[in-house]
């Protein structure tokens, strides 16, 4: 004998999308002035793209777009047979989705001041991310510090101390700079 | 002990349903269907120590810094951990025993072949040496 259970049956059908979307809507980030916490319009966590995550961040960290202009981006995508001395070549259609992500959130499209921030100067097409003037300055001292206590650190290697750099996210309370701590500005 | 005709009947009856009831050999999988393509290329039979032996067979640098080979990041021992040598990023085992994933999907084997023999050879690997290759992974 069947008994009905369909208003029960409704109702958790009509509650389960209302439930997802409360527990899935982030807490807006606390307004920080300096926006190095992901702010209106920031970029500093915006998440990976993630086939771009995984084809590059196969042998480093994926650097986020927004970090270089998109003629540098174009200037990496179509070198990958010499990618910094490495081989790093992909199935055509890959690329083309790759390049076309990379682009449309490079540092010249980004409106988020850490693009501005870093100095991708007009004109030329930068390739290394950790020779952009900004960067440099915003790195001199945490770098100077870290490698007193790792001396094989490298700059490129983002998620030495952005402990979220893998996914994206650039968050100033997220850093934890080896011998330091939490760093803030 | 003689059946009667009866029991004779049923039991190769039985006989004959269990033989087409067998299992189909195993479909195969990715790696099985690559080193397929491979022969179907020319290249085989196809030898781990032929494998193991191009894997630790040191290349020079074209740009004139130290040779490399496979185990340079890899290791030679397929079952730890490997290390990216320029970039320090920690690459995972690749012998299946210790990594399930390893050889199951076909795009990433190729890729990863045309990119690393590329790099640590100086050119694509042939057909043979893939199968060698992939046939020394497979056995770890």
């Amino acid at each position: 004998m069947r008994t009905t259970s369909k208003p029960l049956l409704w109702t958790g059908l009509l509650a389960a999308p209302a439930l997802a979307l409360a527990l899935g809507a982030g807490v807006p980030a606390l307004a920080d002035d300096d926006d190095d916490e992901g702010g209106r319009g920031s970029r500093v966590a915006a998440p990976l793209d993630p086939r771009y995550a995984e084809e590059c961040g196969a042998c480093h960290v994926p650097y986020p777009a927004w970090a270089l202009p998109a003629r540098s981006w174009d200037r990496i995508m179509t070198g990958l047979s010499d990618h910094f001395g490495d081989n790093a070549e992909l199935a055509p259609d890959t690329a083309a989705a790759i390049g076309r992500y990379l682009k449309a959130n490079a540092a010249d499209t980004a409106r988020s001041g850490e693009a501005r921030e870093l100095g991708a100067a007009r004109g030329d097409a930068p390739l290394r991310i950790t020779e952009l003037p900004g960067f440099k300055k915003e790195h001199r001292e945490a770098a100077a510090r870290a490698m007193k206590s790792k001396p094989d650190l490298k700059l490129s290697q983002c998620d030495a101390c952005h402990t979220q750099a893998a996914q994206g996210s650039y968050r100033e309370s997220q850093i934890n700079v080896p011998g330091v701590g939490r760093w803030e500005d | 002990m003689r059946l009667d005709p009866f029991r004779f009947h049923v039991a190769a009856a039985l006989t004959a349903a269990l033989a087409l009831a067998a299992p189909a050999p195993a479909l195969a999988g990715a790696y099985e269907d690559l080193l397929g393509q491979l022969k179907a290329q020319g290249a085989g039979p196809f030898d781990a120590a032929r494998g193991q032996a191009l894997w630790i067979q040191d290349h020079p640098d074209p740009g004139g810094g130290p040779a490399r080979s496979c185990a340079t990041c890899h290791t030679d021992n397929l079952k730890a951990s490997g290390k990216h040598v320029k970039t320090g990023k920690v690459i995972d085992p690749l012998a299946p025993s210790a990594n399930p994933d390893r050889l199951t999907d076909a795009a990433k084997m190729e890729k990863w072949l045309k990119r690393n023999c590329s790099w640590t050879l100086g050119r694509e690997c042939t057909p043979q040496e893939k199968g060698d290759v992939l046939t020394y992974i497979h056995g770890q």
